[in-house]
Order: C-alpha cells, then structure tokens, then sequence
C-alpha cells in the first residue's frame, strides 16, 4: 500500500492531525524545559499522569478529563515545591513523580480488572485516537502555541537569565506557573501519542537535536519544531510500512535525528578548523 | 534640583534570621556615580538585589526614583548587570543580538516586539564597547571577557537613567576593564547616568567615580572621595592598603583633571 492509499484512512488523518500539533507543541516547550534544566519534569508528570489515569478509570471517567487538572496541580505542586520550600527541582519532581506511580499502582491493585486499559497508557497508541481527542489536542495545542508566540520576547528572557528579566519588570512567577501549567497540557496530550513511559522523549529528543544545529534561540525553536514534526510524521508511516509500534519508532525517528544532526556538527566543526 | 534616584532608609535584610544588612541609609541623586565596596559577604549583591526589588527588606524601606522600589513600573530606566557567573549557562543557543536585545523590551507594551530603532540601538551598544563584529556569534562561542561586554551592552542597549552593575569588570583584561571605567565616565558625564557600581577594583573607583558607598554588613562610609580621602586612619576597615590606593589614584586622577586646562 503507498503513502497516499494510507492517507485515505480516517484513523490515519486523525493521527497525523493531532501528532503534528502535539509535535510542535512538545519541542516548543521542551526547547524551554531543557534550558532550565528542567528536562525530567516531563517524566515527573508523565508518572503522576499514570496515577490520574488509574482514578479516571476507577471512576470510568474519561481519563484525560481525570489527568488534565490532576497533573496540573502536580505541576504546581512541583513549581511551589521549588519556589518555597526550597528543594532542587530534580529533587521536587522525583517526589511528585514517585507519589503518582505509588498512587497509580495502588488505585490498580485496589480495583482490579481495568490493567490492560491502564497498560495500554502506558505505550500509547495515536492511530486509535478519537475524533474528540483530535479536536482536544488541536485546540489545546493551538492556545498554547498562540500563547507562546505573544510572549515570546518575556519567555527568551526568563529563560535566559531570570533575575534580569524579573528586575526589568517581567512577572516571572506567572511566566514560570503558566510554562509547567502548559507542559502539564502537553504531557496528557503526547500520553496517546507515544504513552507515559516515552512521553518525556518528545520533550528532550527535538530539543537536544535542535541545540546542535542552531546558533540562535529563535532558529532552536524552528528547528525543534521541524525535527519534532519529521519525527512524528516518519514514526507513524514507518510503523504503518512495517508493522511496528507507533509510539516507540518514533521515539527511534527522534533519535536518528539526533544522530544525525549530532554528526553534522561534529563534521561542520571539524570544518572550520 | 537633581532628582532623588535612590533613597534608602534604615534599610535591613535578614536571611535565614541572620542579618546581612542593618540599618542602611543613604540617598543617591541624579549624575552620581557610586563605587560601592566592601569585603566578600559583606552585603553588596544583596544591597543592589533590594534596590531592584527582587528581595524584600526585614524592615526599613527603599524609593526608586521617589517610588517604593517593589511598585516601582517604569523599569526601562534601569540598567543591571548581575554577578556573571550566578546565571549563566554558556551552552545557551543564543546569539550576541539576542542576549543584547532583552535590555529593550522592559520599556514596551504587550505583545513585545522588536522595531526598526531597536536594532539601531543594537548596534549601538556593540559598538560601544567593541564587539560590534560579534552581533551574529553564539553567546556560547565567546570568551568570559566577551561574554561579559555582552553583558554589559545588554545593561545599556535601553540608555537607562540608573545603571546597577554587580562585579562588571570580571574576566575583563586590563585594557579592556580601562576602557569600560572610561565608557561608564562618558555615559556619567555627558548622558548623566546615574551609576551604582559594585567592585573590587579600589583602585579604578578612586580614579573614576564621584562617590564611595562602603559597606560591611553597615555602612562604614558614604560619602565623596575627598571626605573619604582627609578622614584619617581607615585601615581598620578598609585593610593596609586600599585607602592608600583608593586616595592614590583619586589625587592622580584630580591632578590630571586639574593640569588638563594648562595643557590646552
């Protein structure tokens, strides 16, 4: 079957729709994420996502619906965590992200009989998402991006050097909320795409890529963005042609790019000397 | 009548129920320029953070241009230069332009945005202090003394009305720490800036600034160098010989001053 007879399949639309918004909307944030060093906040809220994820489906509530605001207040949690009790943030996200496993696998254990949907979380599957969950993640990821885009100039800044940007007036307590506010969104959204345990990936892979061909904050963020969507686009085609786990050969696409673009550097600055 | 730039009174700071500053007050007034010394810990960076109002004071209070520093909005008429080595991740993807282009947005309204003047203004900076040629670089790229001129034109890319700089001949090479004490006399001079500049070169502020706030947890002298210079023994405050090179370089430097009009 070619590219465009796969194209023609609903289920095919709906996953490239809702992985090429997730797509941006992941390397955008994680462009932030891991300047601050704040790489594994995605993990930490992937694992508190697997703890909502059990109580939506103990209470058979949709589980996004469960996770949104779960790993919202978590992200918070993480963000006060640092702020007030003075915690390293590696440190404050272990914390939260050992009580949303602990709480996941404990709401399991009490239950019983819903593991194989909770697994299925667990490694995501975007060619099952539902027409409902592309319009979520289209309009989650487009306010966010939009949002994103109107503050850029303030996110560079905080990114940068957050104490000059907080001396020139910038309101970095707001910016820092809404930044793990986002990256909450995004974790519950990539969650269908390649599931908990990889969601992080998407957050770093493109980021990293990115920082090894681009010079410039603004060019990182194109080029995050480009590599995320590459990935995201080759992983699910490559895993139609071959039969493979969506979520996983995407993971893998992220790190061929990295590869590559690790060697293009390597070669462009053996170059110039 | 000079405005009130700073204003602080009985001013204290405690961290962790230690007190690092106590009873602090002083008044700076529009075209000083203040060379601001003390020993290591002695409240320096923590003094300039609660002039931004970055921390809040124990007790006491400080006004920013007659305003109380933490409702104090318009910010582009500050400059600040922070101790370099707090911040800064050398692996950041950034270029020159960039890092210098976050002194500008303090000043505009939502969305923030880069205009035409503003790469003029740029260019500007760089230019002032030399690394006009390295505008597309990679912050990343530069050496620490590059790095810190970067730094540097990103405090006065706005051309504030009060520069606070904490540290900012760090990593600068002689020439190049000659040639920044000569660009902030300039902008004193002729812009009239008002400069509060935190360092370890005595020698260089008893050359260049007007006045001398030194503190050690409190103030222990505030005032112009003159004063400073006929207050008599200060060594138990100021170590062996940091009065005796303070005083040295300021009597050279008013010699030089006052032989310049012969010259011409």
């Amino acid at each position: 079957m070619s590219i465009a007879e796969y194209l023609q399949y609903g289920f095919i639309q709906r996953a490239i729709a809702a992985g090429a918004f997730i797509s941006l909307l992941c390397s955008t944030l994680g462009v932030l994420l891991v300047l601050r060093r704040l790489s594994l906040i995605g993990d930490g809220l992937a694992h508190v996502t697997f703890g909502s994820v059990a109580l939506g489906l103990l209470f058979g509530t949709y589980p996004v619906y469960v996770s949104l605001p779960v790993v919202m207040a978590s992200s918070v949690g993480i963000l006060k965590l640092m702020e007030r009790a003075r915690i390293f943030g590696d440190a404050a996200i272990g914390i939260l992200s050992a009580l949303g496993i602990a709480g996941g696998v404990m709401i399991a254990s009490i239950a019983g009989g819903f593991n194989i949907d909770l697994f299925s979380y667990l490694f995501g599957n975007i060619l099952s998402i539902s027409v409902e969950e592309v319009y979520t993640s289209v309009i989650l990821s487009l306010i966010v991006l939009v949002v994103i885009v109107f503050n850029y100039h303030d996110i560079f800044s905080i990114t940068f050097d957050e104490e000059f940007a907080k001396a020139g007036g910038i309101n970095t307590q707001k910016l820092n909320t809404m930044i793990v506010l986002f990256t909450s969104i995004t974790v519950v959204l990539t969650m269908k795409v390649v599931g908990i345990m990889l969601t992080s990936a998407l957050l770093i892979f493109p980021a990293v890529t990115a920082f090894q061909i681009a010079g410039s904050f603004k060019y990182s963020l194109m080029a995050a963005g480009a590599v995320s969507l590459a990935s995201v686009m080759l992983g699910i085609m490559l895993s139609l042609f071959f039969n493979l786990p969506t979520g996983a050969t995407i993971v893998l696409a992220n790190a061929f790019f990295l590869t590559t673009a690790f060697i293009f550097k390597r070669v462009r600055s053996r170059g110039r000397t | 009548m000079p405005e009130q730039i700073i204003s602080s009174d009985s001013l204290s700071y405690r961290y962790n129920s230690v007190e690092v500053l106590s009873n602090i007050s002083f008044d700076v007034e529009e075209g000083d320029y203040i060379g601001l010394v003390g020993p290591n810990g002695s409240g320096k960076s923590t003094l300039i953070r609660l002039i931004l109002g970055l921390l809040s004071p124990a007790s006491g209070g400080i006004r920013l241009f007659g305003h109380p520093t933490l409702e104090m909005k318009c910010r582009e008429r500050i400059g600040y230069l922070p101790q370099k080595m707090n911040f800064f991740n050398p692996f950041f993807p950034s270029t020159v332009r960039e890092v210098v282009s976050l002194g500008l947005m303090s000043g505009k309204k939502f969305p923030k945005r880069l205009e035409t003047g503003d790469n003029k203004a740029i260019d500007d900076a760089l230019d002032m202090l030399g690394i006009a040629h390295l505008r597309g670089k990679a912050i990343g790229d530069l050496s620490g003394g590059q790095q810190q001129r970067v730094f540097i034109a990103r405090a006065i890319v706005n051309m504030p009305d009060l520069l606070l700089l904490d540290e900012p001949t760090t990593a600068l090479d002689p020439e190049t720490r000659d040639n920044f004490f000569k660009l902030m006399k300039r902008l004193n001079r002729e812009k009239g800036v008002t400069i509060v500049l935190v360092t370890h070169d005595t020698g260089s502020i008893g050359k260049y600034a007007s006045k001398l706030l030194y503190i050690d947890k409190e103030i222990i002298f505030f005032g112009g160098f003159d004063e400073f210079c006929m207050s008599g023994d200060m060594t138990a405050f100021f170590g062996p010989s940091s009065q005796h090179l303070i005083c040295h370089r300021h009597d050279h430097s008013l010699l030089a001053l006052k032989a310049k009009p012969k010259d011409e």
